[in-house]
């Protein structure tokens, strides 16, 4: 029974987590975002004081339950594992606990977090990690189904899909998603929860506050007949059978081993109630829930051709070269997240803004010292000024909630005009387009020969009034490079 | 009565066709003597008659042109092998096999169509059938501002690759293209035919017998238009934009078809018809002007009206469609075969229908692909035309508290990306203004692309 409840709860969870990664429409957060945000390390950073004493309580009374339901990444786990299970079963034994690994990690993890190098947070974060992998390598496929989807409505003349792009937002951060699907899957595959118990530094840390846990799993010495079983189900190699003993550190609560003993002689109780057994009815429970967890992997594998959205280049079309990212010397950061020094202090790189971001600004970045930390570009699109989803989604506070009106009133950097780029200089044409999309106003004509009124007019930027969103350099006609850019501020600016 | 009753029972016989196929037709055969009359109208409705076409005769060569003329600036494209996109030679050939099979028998084209691709294209479909079973029109295209174009050697030079491209040795009709353009019409006339002697040539070309008919295409400055009609020169046939809309509102710098109609009969012109579907927004119709014509001829298309409504006029030589597809063909052939002429009631409903169509927003882009390709890579008859079909469709909510606004509003946007891809949209226009004196309907692009994108920046704000 309690084996099925913990499968129930945590397919809802991670079926609802991984399409928070999946929804590029953000509809679901609407609904579901709080699952973000009640993550352990994004509610530390953003200093959720409410939800981290959830947590830590939680913890306190029924153990790591956190790592069995809530965390996406152990759950990803589990269902990889029980694929596994599937060709060999009872094939866990148990193991002693690594614990320098586990504590040395644990050191890395605070010094980096502390010292700001966010790379090895983001890296070690499993909530972070699973977004990763969710974010680059589920939502491709999830966008590929959508694309067909479209494509067929569009052939019915409906408006139910629409067709979406789908691009590689960067390449270090997609390469080190694959990295960790194939060491958290191998890892898995072999021995069920070893990443969470010897690395995840979330992991150890609620393995310390689980030992003390109220409620826990207890051995019946009297009825237990050293079978052995709850040791071979149990995928955190924690159990002891020969010595009747759990270690709590690493006990995720997953209640497989209730279901194998075939004596009733484990049982989840809390620590002052007298150990006496309690007839519980159904064993067979487990088998049928198991079928939940293969519509889960099943939903996951399923595999569609991927429909690129390919731009069709008609002949009787100019060709239109794409455009290359300029060279920013301080990148760009959405509005919400204050400074660059906030922002890389918070951010633990999930990916859930990047995959939100309907215009296509937010990727992930490349440069080694916030590595896979988003940050924005116009090559795509600009940053619109009635859309503030990644504020809403952002669960770390790395991007605080902001409001319309307060966006459009933030500078996060300001327009660079570059007269060698300009088509008015190059191509001798009126052109003015930054000027005619500017939703700051911020950007003037001026006539380029100042000495005569009507000479061709130039763009100027009256960076007073630019808030950087970018409409100018998306929407400057010349190419690969726009002649109007963006720089980013160190420090965002309120006007 | 009895006439209504049975129209009644020959549409439920015609569903019945629809339903069952072969086999309802074969049943019918069987009924013997009182199945006839049924068979007959059945036959009529699903079938495109050969020998039924409407000819009108040339005063001046006695030549019997079909109604329905073959404009061939829409041919289908395909892409090719190395990714690039040509002409279908093959639907080329079977469409105009088929339109010579059913009675057409005038095609034009001109060297600017088609991306330049028309006149081979078409001369390869052509030269399958003897030269005496079709009249050939092109044109003098030297409109663009080219000075070896518009010299003698150049126009000269495009003369002869016209009937080197088409595999001919005598146009049977040759236009000067689009005269009345430019900022001054007069003087671009000058410029494009008289200066150069290109007018001279032609003559001469008319006297040698290898233009059997010599005419012009007009679009714009009407003083132009006036000009050549008092000009002395004897003009064998014109071509002029008609259509019930064009009539007595043409829109922009173009003059109402009832004048150029008028005085192109008062000279003893006869007159060639273009647009007669304004490049297809007459075939799509909103609803309330659907109701209109449906409830007067409730199995006629709004195709089908124009095209009555251009071929009605007594000195239409010919009417001339750009038909991509077979289906469309095949529709105008039976119109034309033969034509029935609008009675007074279905002017009236005409008017009707028009009044509705001026009380809206269209942009009267006919989608003739002049003003491409944009050096800045916009689709600008791609975004007009959706434009157009989202105004009548309904789906270009004004305020945020109509009723279906979530709806149109997705129904405008999404399918704005559909048919336009991102880079091509309105808001990607610079206005440069390079487009402007190429469109024949005188839109302001620029003007307009401003228009459309502030529009879509509106719904996009108002989610």
């Amino acid at each position: 029974m309690l084996k099925r409840i913990r499968i129930i709860t945590a397919f809802i969870f991670f079926a609802l987590l991984t399409l928070l990664f999946l929804d590029f429409t953000g509809t679901l957060h609407i609904w579901f975002g709080w699952m973000a945000k009640i993550q352990f390390l994004p509610a530390i950073l953003a200093l959720n004081v409410g939800i981290i004493i959830f947590l830590i309580l939680l913890t306190l009374i029924f153990g790591r339950v956190y790592c069995s339901v809530i965390c996406p990444l152990g759950i990803f786990q589990d269902a990889i594992s029980w694929v596994a299970g599937k060709r060999k079963k009872y094939r866990f034994s148990y193991s002693r606990a690594i614990n320098w690994l586990r504590y040395a990690v644990l050191v890395i993890f605070i010094i980096a977090l502390i010292a700001g190098i966010s790379v090895i947070v983001s890296i070690l974060d499993p909530y972070s990690a699973y977004g990763r992998i969710a974010s680059n390598l589920f939502a491709p496929l999830y966008q590929g189904m959508n694309n067909l989807f479209a494509y067929l409505a569009e052939r019915f003349d409906s408006y139910a899909f629409y067709s979406v792009d789908i691009w590689i937002k960067s390449i270090s951060t997609f390469v080190i998603s694959i990295v960790t699907f194939i060491v958290i899957a191998v890892l898995a595959w072999r021995n069920g929860r070893t990443y969470c118990n010897t690395i995840c530094p979330v992991g150890t840390i609620l393995g310390f506050l689980s030992r003390f846990s109220i409620f826990k799993i207890r051995f019946n010495n009297s009825t237990c007949n050293n079978c052995g079983l709850c040791e071979r189900v149990c995928k955190a190699s924690c159990i002891n059978p020969e010595e009747h003993k759990i270690d709590y550190s690493r006990c995720v609560s997953c209640m497989n081993c209730i279901s194998a003993c075939r004596k009733e002689s484990l049982k989840y109780i809390p620590k002052f109630k007298p150990e006496k057994a309690v007839k519980t009815t159904g064993e067979n429970v487990a088998d049928n829930s198991r079928r939940k967890f293969l519509a889960v992997t099943a939903a996951l594998a399923a595999t569609s051709a991927i429909k690129a959205q390919i731009s069709k280049v008609d002949g009787g079309l100019a060709i239109i070269e794409d455009k290359k990212i300029p060279k920013r010397s301080t990148y760009i950061i959405p509005p919400g997240s204050e400074s660059l020094k906030h922002f890389s202090q918070h951010c633990t790189a999930c990916q859930l803004c990047v995959s939100v971001c309907p215009n296509q600004i937010l990727r992930p970045s490349n440069d080694i010292s916030r590595l896979m930390q988003p940050e924005m570009s116009y090559e795509r699109g600009f940053c619109r000024p009635e859309c503030t989803k990644c504020s809403e989604v952002c669960p770390n506070g790395a991007i605080k909630r902001i409001s319309k009106e307060d966006k459009s009133s933030t500078q996060i950097g300001n327009a660079i005009w570059i007269m060698h780029n300009c088509v008015v200089i190059t191509d001798d044409v009126d052109c003015g387009n930054c000027a005619r999309h500017c939703p700051a106003g911020a950007i003037l004509m001026v006539s380029r020969d100042m000495d005569d009124p009507n000479s061709r007019q130039i763009p100027a930027v009256d960076t007073e009034r630019c808030i950087g969103c970018g409409a100018c350099e998306y929407l400057c006609p010349s190419r690969p490079l726009s002649a109007i850019y963006v720089e980013g501020h160190e420090r965002h600016k309120f006007i | 009565m009895e006439e209504n009753n049975k129209k009644h029972m020959n549409r439920r016989k015609f569903l019945k066709v629809f339903g069952t196929g072969v086999a309802a037709t074969t049943a019918l055969y069987a009924c013997g003597p009182n199945g006839k009359q049924n068979e007959e109208r059945i036959y009529n409705k699903t079938d495109v008659p050969t020998d039924k076409m409407t000819y009108r005769t040339n005063p001046h060569t006695g030549d019997k042109v079909s109604l329905l003329g073959y404009g061939c600036m829409r041919w289908p494209l395909k892409t090719n092998a190395a990714g690039e996109e040509e002409v279908d030679q093959d639907a080329v050939n079977d469409l105009i096999d088929y339109a010579i099979a059913h009675g057409v028998n005038y095609f034009d084209t001109s060297p600017r169509y088609v991306r330049g691709m028309s006149e081979k294209v078409t001369g390869i479909a052509l030269s399958r059938h003897p030269r005496d079973k079709y009249f050939i029109a092109t044109k003098m295209s030297n409109q663009s501002e080219d000075p070896y174009l518009r010299s003698r050697e150049g126009s000269i030079a495009m003369y002869r690759k016209s009937m080197e491209d088409l595999q001919v040795n005598y146009f049977d009709y040759y236009l000067l293209h689009s005269i009345g353009g430019g900022d001054d019409g007069i003087e671009t006339y000058n410029n494009r035919f008289i200066d150069n002697g290109i007018l001279d040539f032609l003559l001469k070309e008319r006297e040698a017998g290898r233009i059997r008919n010599l005419g012009w295409s007009f679009h714009g400055d009407i003083k132009v238009f006036d000009h050549l009609l008092a000009s002395g020169v004897k003009w064998d046939f014109a071509m002029i934009q008609l259509n019930y809309v064009d009539w007595k509102n043409a829109s922009g710098f173009n003059f109402n078809a009832e004048y150029l109609y008028g005085e192109l009969t008062r000279h003893n012109v006869p007159a060639v018809v273009m647009e007669p579907l304004l490049g297809g927004r007459l075939s799509r119709l909103n609803q309330h002007s659907l109701s209109i014509l449906k409830q007067i001829r409730p199995e006629d298309s709004p195709a089908n009206w124009a095209f009555r409504y251009a071929g009605s006029p007594e000195n239409v030589l010919t009417v001339l469609s750009g038909m991509t597809y077979m289906e469309h063909l095949q529709e105008n052939i039976r119109t034309y075969s033969p034509l029935e002429r609008l009675n007074d009631r279905e002017y009236k409903a005409l008017e009707e229908v028009t009044e509705l169509m001026l009380r809206s927003d269209y942009v009267p882009c006919t989608e003739c692909q002049y003003c491409m390709p944009c050096p800045y890579g916009i689709n600008i008859p791609s975004i007009f035309s959706h434009y157009n079909r989202c105004l009548t469709e309904g789906n270009v909510p004004k305020d945020s508290q109509d009723e279906n606004y979530r709806k149109s509003r997705r129904a405008f946007l999404i399918g704005y990306d559909r048919s336009v891809p991102k880079l091509r949209q309105a808001d990607h226009c610079i206005h440069c203004n390079q487009c402007i004196p190429d469109c024949p309907q005188r839109i302001n692009i620029p003007q307009q692309m401003d228009k459309i994108n502030k529009y879509v920046e509106q719904l996009k704000i108002n989610g």
